[in-house]
C-alpha cells in the first residue's frame, strides 16, 4: 500500500485500529426561549470544559510535553474559543432552534469543507484541527462516543482513518512505533508529532488501509511511504535488514546534523545543496547544509508544453527564497541542449549536442527568453539570498554579453517600479576547459566559481560518458583534471573571488580530502551525501589534506592515485 | 486610529502557531485591532477568521488598531510582524 512517507524509519509490528464513532445529527427543534437559552448555556459549558481538558493536558508533568506539542494545545485551545464559532453556533441555535450539538456539528462541518477547499496544503491540514476540536466539544455535549486511548501492548502500529491533534498528544505512545493513516498530508498535525518523536509513519494511504485488523501484521517503511499488511517472509527478512541499517546511519546523521563542519585544526568548510525544486529545501536543513550551491532550474522547465512566463518562474524562484532560511541560494539560468530537450522548444537533433547550442549560447542567442529568466530571479532576490550562476561559459565575453543582459533586466525593474537586490552575486560555472585555464581573466568579472566536474571532466578527456565504450575512460582522477580543478581555486583565492565545487566528485568520499587540500571550501552536492562528507572533514586537519594533494600532484596515472586516495581513507 | 502595513516575513505565512501567538497578544489590548487582505477585513480574535485568509509569506497585510490604548498595541503588533514572526 502506498502513502506519504512523513516521519522517516522503518517499524514491524502488530497493527491496532483506532475505532472512531461520528457524532450524528438529532434533528431536534427547540420549542421555547428557555431552552435556547439551556443549549447555549450547555454550549458554553462544554467548551470550557474542553478547555480544562487540554490546559490539564498541558499542564500535566506526567506526560512533560515538548514544546511543539504545547503550541499545538495553545492553538486548539484559541479555536475552541474563537469568538466566530460561537457566534455561528448560537446563530444556528437562537435562528434555527437547533439544539447546541446538532448547531456544533454543522458549523464545524462548514469550517472543516472551508479549509479542506482552500488550495494551501497546510490549511487544509488544518481542517482536522477543527474536526477535532468540534469533537471534543462534542464529548461534552454528550453527543460523541470519544473513547479514551488504550493503552497499546508493545510493539503497536497505530492504524487510523485520522488521529487529531488531541488523540495523538494524550495517547500513551511509548509503545506505539509506528502510525499510518488514511487521511492526512506532510502537515498534519500526525506527521509533526510523529517526526518530533521520531516515530515512523505514514499517511495518506486511502480507503485500502481500512481493510486492516486488529493484530494484522503491519511494516511501516516511513523512507519510502510504504505499508505492508501481513506481507511474506522474504519481505520481512528484506526489511529487518533494511532497518538495522537505517538505524546505524540514522544515529549517526543526527550526531553529525547541527556539527559544524570544521576541521581539527579549526578549518572552516561549507556544505551545500544541489536541489531542483522549493520542495527540497527542507532537505537540505535536515541533513546539515548551509545552503544551496546548485539550484537546477530545468525543473521548471521540463514536463510543460509552453515556456513558463515571468510569474511561473519567479514564483518557483520566490518559493525557494523564502525556505532557504536567508542562507545562499545559487541559481543556474537555463542550461537545457545537450542532452536535456524541451519539446516546445524545438531544437535541432545535432551531431554533437553537448558541444553544440545549449546553456548559456542559447541565452545569449535569445536573449529575449533569457531576460524573462533573470527578471524573475532578480524580482525573487528580495526574498533571500539568491545568485546568479551562467553555465557552460568558454570565455570571458559571454559572461559579459549575460551581463549586459542582466543590466537590462535591471533597468526594466527600475522602470516597472518593482524590488530587487541590485547587488545580486553573479558567478560561472567552470565546466569547459578553456573557462578552467582562463580562470585568472573569468575571476576579474564575476563573483564566484563553481566548479561542475562533471562536463568539465568529460569536455577535458573528450570522453562522452553516456558511449559504453569509452566511459571507462571518464575519470575524475585523471591528472589533467585534477590539475584544471587545482588551477581554478588557485585562481579563484589569487582573485579573491569564492570557489565552490558542485559536481559528483563532491560527494566523492575518495576525493574529499584532496580538494580540502587544494584549498577547495565549499563543497555542494545531493543533500543525502552531507553527513558522510562532513564525517570525513571533521576527521582530518589540513596538513594532512596538503600533504595528499601534494603527493597526489607527483603520480603520474589515475591509478596509482586512486589506490593511494583508497590507502589513504582506510 | 492607527493603520500600518506589513510584509509577512515568515517563509511559512501565518500559520496556526503564529496565529496564536497574534490573537494573544492582542488580547492583552482594550483596542479593537482588525487586520486586512486584499478586499478582505477580520477581527484579530478570530483564529478561524485568520487562517481562513490564507496569509502566505511575502504577502502584504493591513493592521487597523482603534482604542485607548492604540499606540501600544500597534507598537507591539508592529514588533509582531518585523521581528518575532521570523522565530515563530
Amino acid at each position: 500500500m502506498k502513502g506519504i512517507g512523513v516521519s522517516p524509519g522503518i517499524s514491524i509490528g502488530r497493527a491496532f485500529v483506532l475505532g472512531k464513532t461520528e457524532a450524528a445529527l438529532s434533528g431536534v427543534l427547540l420549542g421555547s426561549e428557555a431552552e435556547i437559552s439551556q443549549e447555549i448555556a450547555q454550549f458554553d459549558q462544554a467548551v470550557g470544559q474542553a478547555v480544562d481538558e487540554f490546559e490539564s493536558i498541558k499542564s500535566s508533568t506526567d506526560l512533560s510535553l515538548a514544546e511543539e506539542d504545547q503550541a499545538i494545545l495553545d492553538t486548539q485551545i484559541e479555536l475552541l474559543t474563537d469568538p466566530q464559532l460561537k457566534a455561528d453556533v448560537i446563530e444556528k441555535i437562537t435562528a434555527d432552534r437547533k439544539n447546541s450539538a446538532d448547531a456544533v456539528i454543522e458549523v464545524i462541518k462548514t469550517f472543516v469543507q472551508l479549509f479542506e477547499g482552500m488550495d494551501d496544503e497546510y490549511m487544509r491540514g488544518r481542517a482536522a484541527d477543527i474536526k477535532d476540536i468540534g469533537d471534543r466539544i462534542l464529548k461534552y455535549l454528550g453527543a460523541a462516543g470519544n473513547s479514551l486511548p488504550p493503552n497499546f501492548e508493545p510493539n503497536t502500529i497505530v492504524i487510523a482513518e485520522d488521529i487529531s491533534p488531541s488523540e495523538i498528544i494524550i495517547m500513551d505512545i511509548s509503545q506505539v512505533i509506528g502510525f499510518a493513516t488514511q487521511a492526512g498530508s506532510k502537515t498534519s498535525h500526525t506527521a509533526i508529532i510523529a517526526k518530533s518523536k521520531g516515530i515512523p509513519a505514514v499517511v495518506g494511504c486511502g480507503d485500502e488501509l481500512g481493510t486492516v485488523r486488529n493484530d494484522d501484521m503491519i511494516i511501516l517503511d516511513g523512507i519510502n511511504g510504504l505499508v505492508y499488511v501481513n506481507p511474506e517472509r522474504t519481505i520481512i527478512d528484506d526489511y529487518l535488514e533494511k532497518k538495522a541499517t537505517y538505524q546505524q546511519w540514522a544515529g549517526k546523521l543526527k550526531a553529525l546534523k547541527d556539527q559544524p563542519a570544521v576541521t581539527t585544526d579549526g578549518k572552516k568548510i561549507t556544505l551545500s545543496a544541489n536541489i531542483g525544486s522549493a520542495d527540497d529545501m527542507a532537505d537540505v536543513f535536515e541533513f546539515g547544509g548551509q545552503g544551496v550551491g546548485l539550484f537546477r532550474t530545468e525543473l521548471l522547465f521540463m514536463n510543460r508544453d509552453t515556456f513558463p512566463t515571468e510569474d511561473e518562474q519567479f514564483g518557483f524562484y520566490k518559493n525557494a527564497a523564502l525556505r532557504s532560511k536567508n542562507k545562499p541560494v545559487i541559481i543556474r539560468t537555463i542550461d537545457i541542449g545537450g542532452d536535456k530537450q524541451l519539446p516546445y522548444f524545438n531544437l535541432q537533433v545535432e551531431l554533437n549536442p553537448f558541444l553544440g547550442y545549449r546553456a548559456i549560447r542559447i541565452c545569449l542567442d535569445r536573449t529575449e527568453l533569457f531576460i524573462i529568466q533573470l527578471k524573475a530571479i532578480l524580482r525573487a532576490s528580495v526574498f533571500g539570498d539568491l545568485k546568479i550562476m551562467l553555465p557552460m561559459i568558454s570565455n570571458v565575453q559571454e559572461v559579459r554579453a549575460a551581463k549586459q543582459v542582466l543590466a537590462e533586466a535591471k533597468t526594466t525593474l527600475l522602470y516597472e517600479g518593482v524590488a530587487f537586490n541590485n547587488n545580486i552575486k553573479v558567478g560561472v560555472m567552470i565546466e569547459v576547459p578553456s573557462a578552467a585555464v582562463t580562470a585568472d581573466i573569468l575571476a576579474k568579472e564575476v563573483d564566484f566559481f563553481s566548479i561542475g566536474t562533471n562536463d568539465l571532466c568529460q569536455y577535458t578527456l573528450a570522453v562522452d560518458r553516456m558511449n559504453e565504450k569509452v566511459s571507462h575512460l571518464y575519470d575524475p582522477f585523471n591528472p589533467g583534471v585534477l590539475r584544471l580543478i587545482s588551477h581554478v581555486i588557485e585562481q579563484g583565492h589569487k582573485h579573491h573571488i569564492h570557489v565552490g565545487l558542485c559536481g559528483e566528485m563532491a560527494s566523492d568520499p575518495i576525493a574529499t580530502l584532496l580538494l580540502l587540500g587544494m584549498g577547495l571550501e565549499d563543497f555542494s552536492m545531493s543533500a543525502a551525501s552531507i553527513p558522510a562528507i562532513k564525517n570525513i572533514i571533521i576527521n582530518h586537519n589540513m596538513d594532512e589534506a596538503k600533504a595528499i594533494y601534494k603527493n597526489v600532484m607527483e603520480m603520474d596515472s589515475s591509478e596509482e592515485i586512486l589506490a593511494y586516495l583508497k590507502g589513504h581513507r582506510e | 486610529m492607527i493603520v500600518k502595513d506589513f510584509v509577512i516575513l515568515a517563509p511559512q505565512g501565518i500559520h496556526a502557531r503564529p496565529a496564536t501567538t497574534l490573537i494573544r497578544l492582542v488580547k492583552n489590548f482594550k483596542s479593537t485591532v482588525s487586520l486586512k487582505k486584499g478586499d478582505k477585513t477580520v477581527r484579530l480574535n478570530s483564529m478561524l477568521s485568520i487562517l481562513s485568509l490564507t496569509i502566505k509569506g511575502g504577502e502584504t497585510v493591513t493592521i487597523i488598531v482603534e482604542g485607548e490604548d492604540e499606540a501600544e498595541a500597534a507598537q507591539a503588533i508592529g514588533l509582531f510582524f518585523t521581528e518575532q514572526l521570523k522565530e515563530l
